[in-house]
C-alpha cells in the first residue's frame, strides 16, 4: 500500500514538474492514450461473378484503474455486386425487373439469375461498458446502432458475470434486445404476388412496361422485426493448459424475415416457368443454439476447437466446426491456419420453385441461405509483433458454399440446368494492433 | 424435440459443473491460461467480422455471443 501510495506521489510530483516545465503536447497525448488499445482491419471479401465487400474496423478499448473496460467500435463497409434473385435458370433469355420498379435486367439462357445491382454501405457504431464488482462480478452494458441504405438496426444488451473456485469457474448470463427496420427499394413487395416484368426490346435496348404498369402497384411502404436473444454460459479452466466455454442461446425473432429482393419462380410440369413471385417467410423464428469451445495452450502455440449446434422452428438444424491453430515461430511472429465447415439443413418453406399445378403455398423461399447446404472455409493469418509493440497480421482465406438439392424433382428442362451453384469467395484482410 | 434439447442442456450443465471440485488450477499455475492469444475473445475483431460474412450468407448465427440483428445483408 505504502508502495503503491509512493508511486501515486511520485506520478503526481513528476507530473507537477512536467507542467512547470512545459511539457510537449506529444507527450501528454501520448500519457492520455497509454491506456488506451486500437485493433484496426480492413477485409476484402469477393465471390466470383457476384458481391464483393470492403470493410474497416476501428475498435478502441480502454483500460481504467479500477479495470473497469470501455469499448468503442466503428465499422464501415461497402457493398456492390450481384446476388441470386431467386428463381430458377431457363433454357431461355430471362426478363426481371429492378427493385426500384423503374428498369429491368435481362439473364442468359441456362445462367443462374443475378441482379447486379446491389450497391450500399453501412455505418455501424457500438459500445460497451465492463465494470468489475464485489471482488468477482462482472457487469457489461452495451449499445450498438447499424444504418445502411434501405436497413436500420438498434440494439442494447447486458450481460452479467460470475467468477467461482478460485476463478476457475465462471458463469455468465446475458440478454439482448435488437430493433430492426428494414424500408426496401421500391417499396416492400406484397408476399407470393407475382413480380410485374417489362418486356426487353432489343433493337432499342430499352425495356417497356405495359401501358397499365403503374410504379410500385403491387408494393407498399417498409416493416421491422424484433430480436431477444438470451445467453446462458458456463467457462471452466480444465488445466493448466486448457480453458473450455460452454454457451446455450436462446434467440426470438418477431417481425418481418423476408427478403424483399428475392423471388420463387413459378414451373410448369415441363419446368418452363410460367409466373415468378416473389418470396414470403414466416413472421417469427425461434432459436436454440449450443456452443461449445476449447482452447488447449502448447509450448509454442494454441489449438482453438468449437463446435456449434443450431436448431429452430424453420426446421432448419446446423452444425458448425471452426478451428484455428496458432503457431508462434520465435517470440514475434506466428501462423495460424484457420479450417472451418458448416452444414444446414433447408428450411420447412423453401422450395427452390414451385409447381403451377400446386396450390400456392403460404410461404415460400428459393433463396439458398435458407436451403440444404454445405460449406467450408480454409485460410491462413500470419502475425507479426514489432519491437515497438505494435502488431499487424495478414489474412487470406477460400469460402466456399455447395448448396444441395434437399430432395426436390426436377421436371423437364430443369433437370438438365444447374439449380444448386457453387458460391466461392476469397477473403483477405489486414490488421494492426496498437 | 424440446426433451431432447433440455436432455442435452441439461447432460452438458451437470458434467461442466460436476468436475470442479477437481478441475481448475491454483493462481500461481495461470501462466499460460493468462497469455493473450488463451482469451476466448483473442482476436475479437477477426470474429467480428466472421460473424458477419457468416451471418450473412447462412441461415444460422449466434452461439459464441448474440445471435442478433444487424444487417440487411444481400
Amino acid at each position: 500500500m505504502q508502495l503503491k501510495n509512493k508511486g501515486t506521489v511520485a506520478t503526481a510530483l513528476a507530473g507537477a514538474a512536467c507542467a512547470l516545465l512545459g511539457t510537449p503536447a506529444v507527450q501528454a497525448e501520448e500519457e492520455m492514450l497509454k491506456d488506451w488499445k486500437f485493433d484496426t482491419a480492413i477485409l476484402y471479401y469477393g465471390e466470383t461473378d457476384r458481391v464483393s465487400l470492403a470493410e474497416g474496423v476501428i475498435s478502441a478499448t480502454k483500460t481504467n484503474d479500477d479495470d473497469s473496460l470501455f469499448n468503442v467500435k466503428l465499422v464501415i463497409d461497402t457493398l456492390t455486386g450481384a446476388s441470386a434473385n431467386g428463381a430458377v435458370a431457363q433454357p431461355y433469355a430471362q426478363t426481371f425487373s429492378r427493385p426500384s420498379g423503374k428498369d429491368g435486367y435481362v439473364v442468359k439462357p441456362g445462367e443462374t439469375p443475378l441482379d447486379d445491382t446491389f450497391r450500399d454501405t453501412r455505418v455501424q457504431l457500438s459500445g460497451s461498458w465492463m465494470q468489475p464488482f464485489a471482488d468477482t462480478w462482472r457487469g457489461t452494458g452495451a449499445v450498438n446502432f447499424s444504418r445502411e441504405y434501405d436497413y436500420m438496426s438498434l440494439g442494447v444488451s447486458g450481460l452479467l458475470e460470475k467468477d467461482l473456485f478460485m476463478r476457475n469457474t465462471t458463469l455468465s448470463a446475458g440478454l439482448s434486445f435488437q430493433f430492426d427496420s428494414i424500408d426496401p427499394v421500391g417499396g416492400k413487395p406484397m408476399t407470393m404476388t407475382s413480380m410485374l416484368t417489362p418486356t426487353y426490346n432489343e433493337a432499342d435496348d430499352l425495356f417497356d412496361w405495359d401501358d397499365d404498369y403503374e410504379e410500385g402497384e403491387n408494393k407498399d411502404g417498409s416493416d421491422s422485426k424484433t430480436t431477444t436473444d438470451l445467453i446462458l454460459g458456463v467457462t471452466q479452466v480444465i488445466n493448466r493448459r486448457m480453458l473450455m466455454q460452454f454457451n446455450y442461446g436462446l434467440s426470438v425473432v418477431d417481425g418481418y424475415m423476408t427478403d424483399p429482393y428475392k423471388l420463387v419462380s413459378v414451373v410448369d410440369s415441363s419446368g418452363i416457368t410460367q409466373d415468378v413471385i416473389y418470396e414470403g417467410r414466416p413472421d417469427s423464428r425461434t432459436k436454440h443454439s449450443f456452443f461449445w469451445q476449447t482452447k488447449y495452450a502448447l509450448d509454442n502455440g494454441v489449438v482453438d476447437v468449437s463446435y456449434r449446434y443450431a436448431t429452430d422452428d424453420w426446421e432448419i438444424d446446423s452444425h458448425t466446426i471452426d478451428s484455428r491453430f496458432r503457431f508462434n515461430l520465435g517470440d514475434n511472429n506466428y501462423i495460424q491456419p484457420h479450417l472451418r465447415y458448416y452444414q444446414q439443413s433447408a428450411a420447412d418453406f423453401y422450395r427452390p420453385f414451385l409447381n403451377q399445378s400446386d396450390a400456392t403455398p403460404m410461404y415460400a423461399s428459393a433463396d439458398y441461405r435458407v436451403g440444404e447446404m454445405t460449406a467450408y472455409t480454409v485460410g491462413l493469418k500470419y502475425g507479426h509483433k514489432m519491437e515497438n509493440g505494435h502488431e499487424w497480421a495478414v489474412r487470406a482465406e477460400y469460402y466456399q458454399q455447395d448448396p444441395k438439392n434437399a430432395g426436390f424433382d426436377e421436371p423437364g428442362a430443369l433437370a438438365d440446368l444447374d439449380l444448386y451453384p457453387s458460391v466461392k469467395a476469397v477473403i483477405l484482410q489486414f490488421n494492426y494492433h496498437f | 424435440m424440446k426433451r431432447k434439447l433440455v436432455g442435452i442442456l441439461v447432460l452438458m450443465g451437470v458434467t461442466q459443473l460436476s468436475g470442479c471440485a477437481s478441475l481448475g488450477v491454483q493462481p500461481w499455475e495461470r501462466d499460460l491460461l493468462a497469455k493473450d492469444e488463451m482469451a476466448l475473445g483473442a482476436e475479437g475483431v477477426d470474429l467480428g467480422l466472421d460473424d458477419h460474412i457468416y451471418f450473412s450468407k447462412e441461415a444460422t448465427s449466434g452461439g459464441r455471443s448474440f445471435a442478433g440483428g444487424g444487417c440487411g445483408c444481400n
